[in-house]
């Protein structure tokens, strides 16, 4: 366990690269279990979204330009937190840190952008507990959110881990994870934005 | 120097983040497009969504999750999301099936 102390650049250090690969497969698998619990989430919106219970439905509520905004912000998170992953291989920390506060301004931004969406909702009487079709909604859309919102405290504790220790290759290993994590939650938007949103206003 | 090579190109470039960055923008831009402007049938809109959702998930994969299959363990990670997503299909398009047929084997009765 030598390895967690080789810095960045040494890569010819075989035994840091297979135990720091063996966690990233691990993190992936987890991430795998995760997609089937969104897809869990997405079966029971699919098959609730039509109850609404003699209340408002997607096409009353759902606003696409304010959507787009959330997608540009999570889209751009993604490759910023891309840059970070680069400057990370190359040994460059102070971009490092640069790319990550970067990327945690766009997910904060996400974050904002959806709270502000549920608030308003609940404020006009549209809260979870007004029809199935707002339960499997906010339940879906939370998941997403609750699952960002643990992304971006990651990403603070990774900065802190950056600043304090540099970047080992421990740091590395779970820069990477949190990357597969953060790229992850793109995919999952991806289809959020199409099954909840823009099916949701057809 | 190989292996630094090989390192690089499994974690993509500058270059490759932005071919899927700019990808992943045109795939969001018609969707959007096609649904706001109202100029498409529903069936035809259903249908567009969900291919540009498809590909935009596949240029994901590729550009940022790096998914590939030059080392075993590119394959590994690949044919693991491939075996997810196969069971990820099962349970949603199977979870609609039961739940419309029980729908429209019960609650038709009522009206």
């Amino acid at each position: 366990m030598t390895s967690y102390a080789t810095p960045a650049h040494g890569h010819d250090g075989h035994a840091h690269h297979d135990s720091g690969e063996q966690k990233v497969l691990g993190f992936w698998f987890y991430l795998m279990t995760d997609c089937i619990l969104f897809a869990t989430a997405f079966a029971s919106y699919a098959v609730l979204f039509r109850n609404t219970a003699g209340g408002v439905s997607g096409k009353d509520i759902f606003e696409l330009p304010y959507v787009l905004v959330e997608t540009a912000a999570l889209l751009l998170s993604s490759i910023t937190y891309g840059f970070a992953m680069i400057a990370g291989q190359q040994g460059r920390r102070t971009d490092v840190l640069a790319w990550l506060a970067v990327t945690f301004l766009f997910g904060a931004a996400f974050i904002g952008l959806e709270l502000n969406e549920f608030h308003h909702l609940i404020v006009e009487g549209n809260g979870p507990g007004a029809s199935a079709f707002l339960s499997a909604f906010f339940g879906l859309v939370g998941l997403h959110g609750l699952h960002v919102t643990a992304g971006l405290l990651w990403m603070a504790v990774m900065m802190f881990e950056v600043i304090k220790t540099g970047l080992t290759g421990r740091a590395l290993t779970r820069l990477n994870c949190l990357s597969l994590f953060w790229h992850f939650l793109d995919i999952v938007w991806i289809c959020v934005f199409t099954v909840v949103y823009l099916k949701g206003v057809l | 120097m190989a292996h630094a090579h090989a390192h690089a190109a499994e974690h993509g470039s500058v270059k490759s983040y932005l071919v899927g960055f700019a990808l992943s923008v045109i795939l969001t831009a018609i969707p959007f497009g096609m649904v706001m402007s109202g100029a498409f049938t529903r069936q035809a809109a259903t249908l567009g969504i969900v291919v540009f959702a498809v590909a935009q998930i596949l240029v994901h994969l590729k550009y940022f999750l790096h998914l590939h299959l030059r080392t075993p363990q590119g394959k590994l990670n690949t044919f693991s999301f491939i075996f997810t997503a196969m069971v990820i299909v099962l349970l949603v398009a199977l979870s609609i099936w039961i739940i419309t047929s029980a729908d429209v084997l019960m609650m038709r009765m009522v009206e």
